[in-house]
């Protein structure tokens, strides 16, 4: 099998995306961290992997890809026959995943992302935590939710019996808002 | 022949607008339903049973039921690979990979600031809600920063995804004909040679002609 590389932060929930996607399938890899206090993404040679400056970016022998959904969603499809089942297939199964995804990505993620980052990351670089901002973040999430809370008493998993894709694009920013994460051992 | 698959929203939508794009482009008999957004209709329970939040589109083709702008081009171009254009979401996982790629670069870098300068400048004015000056230019930043970006990437590679024009180009039409076509801004496209020169590519064909005829017939 051609080398797996993901470059990326530790501390990144965009890179985690990848990084459980990659142990639920399974597969070795290698990480080659980036120092982004010293803004390693922001110059090259990072920016030929990722020419937006972002973690993470992913390389599978030649192929490079970014954007951490993209890259879940290529490792679902090349490796199906490794580890957890996270995609299936057919397209129903594949257009009701899609558009889970989707709500992850669009209404999810945004008030989610804004929280972790004011009331979790912020405090960790010694930043202030905009109040405002969080009450303004919490109650959209809250919405969204709301939602959420319907549709899984209607569906075990976001996208149907199996956990796919959909629920994994959740699960590092929201082991952050429910306050796992062990900032000393990170 | 199949039953036409229905779309809910008005063509004015930019994300019902995508949808539209791509039905065209893959030669998908559709049937266009009207929501009427003034009057509060996707928010009616009728419309939220089939989008949750409330938001258009929402579309429906026979038993399945579907939301979210790129999910449902998705669905359309998996469902219906051998119609219309067969290369448009990729035909081997390399080159989905790519499309797929630059699909996320636009839902994640370019949508954000895009979105909100074409609320600001097309439809604020028209709904007669106040600009907001500091908003506009924050987010001009912003997609000036991923058109630099572009910029590049179109000096290398004719489409954003490789050689051939794909979804990840089509979810970029609707925004950035807004910008370039309602408001003042569109030499934020323009001025970039690359970037320039790949919009009249893709605005150029004929799906998403048929599309800006659709939204000017306000149908």
């Amino acid at each position: 099998m051609a080398a797996i590389k993901v470059h990326g932060g530790v501390l990144s929930t965009t890179t985690q995306r990848v990084l459980v996607c990659l142990h639920e399938k399974e597969l070795e890899f290698e990480f080659v961290p980036v120092d982004m206090k010293a803004g390693a993404h922001k110059q090259e040679p990072f920016l030929s992997l990722n020419p937006f400056g972002q973690v993470p970016a992913f390389e599978h022998g030649d192929l490079k890809v970014f954007e951490s959904r993209a890259i879940t969603q290529y490792i679902a499809l090349e490796f199906s026959e490794k580890g957890t089942q996270l995609i299936s297939p057919g397209s129903k199964s594949m257009a009701t995943l899609s558009v889970w995804m989707e709500v992850e990505a669009h209404q999810y993620d945004p008030a989610a992302s804004k929280l972790a980052w004011e009331q979790f990351y912020k405090p960790l670089y010694g930043m202030v935590t905009d109040t405002a901002a969080v009450e303004e973040n919490e109650a959209k999430l809250a919405k969204v939710l709301d939602i959420y809370e319907t549709r899984l008493s209607q569906s075990k998993y976001l996208a149907g019996d199996g956990f796919s894709l959909a629920d994994m694009h959740h699960i590092p920013v929201t082991q952050i808002l429910v306050g796992d994460t062990n900032e000393e051992a990170v | 022949m199949a039953t036409p698959v229905k779309v809910y929203g008005p063509p004015l939508s930019t994300a019902v607008s995508r949808v539209l794009a791509c039905l065209l482009e893959k030669d998908v008999n559709f049937q266009l339903i009207s929501v009427n957004m003034s009057k509060g209709e996707h928010k009616a329970p009728d419309f939220l049973k089939i989008q949750p939040f409330g938001q258009v589109p929402a579309f429906q083709d026979e038993e399945i039921s579907l939301f979210e702008s790129r999910a449902i081009c998705r669905y359309i171009c998996d469902k219906h690979a051998d119609k219309g254009n067969r290369g448009l979401y990729g035909t081997n996982p390399l080159v989905k990979a790519s499309i797929d790629q630059w699909l996320e670069a636009e839902g994640q870098n370019f949508n954000p600031p895009s979105s909100v300068l074409v609320f600001q400048l097309a439809f604020a004015p028209r709904m007669k809600i106040k600009q907001d000056p500091a908003v506009i230019k924050q987010n001009e930043e912003k997609l000036g920063k991923v058109l630099d970006v572009y910029e590049k990437r179109l000096g290398e590679s004719r489409f954003l995804a490789g050689d051939e024009f794909s979804l990840a180009d089509l979810s970029h039409l609707p925004n950035t004909h807004y910008l370039v076509s309602v408001t003042d801004r569109g030499e934020l496209f323009t001025s970039r040679k690359n970037v320039g020169r790949w919009w009249g590519e893709i605005s150029g064909r004929d799906s998403w002609k048929k599309v800006v005829e659709m939204q000017n017939q306000g149908s």
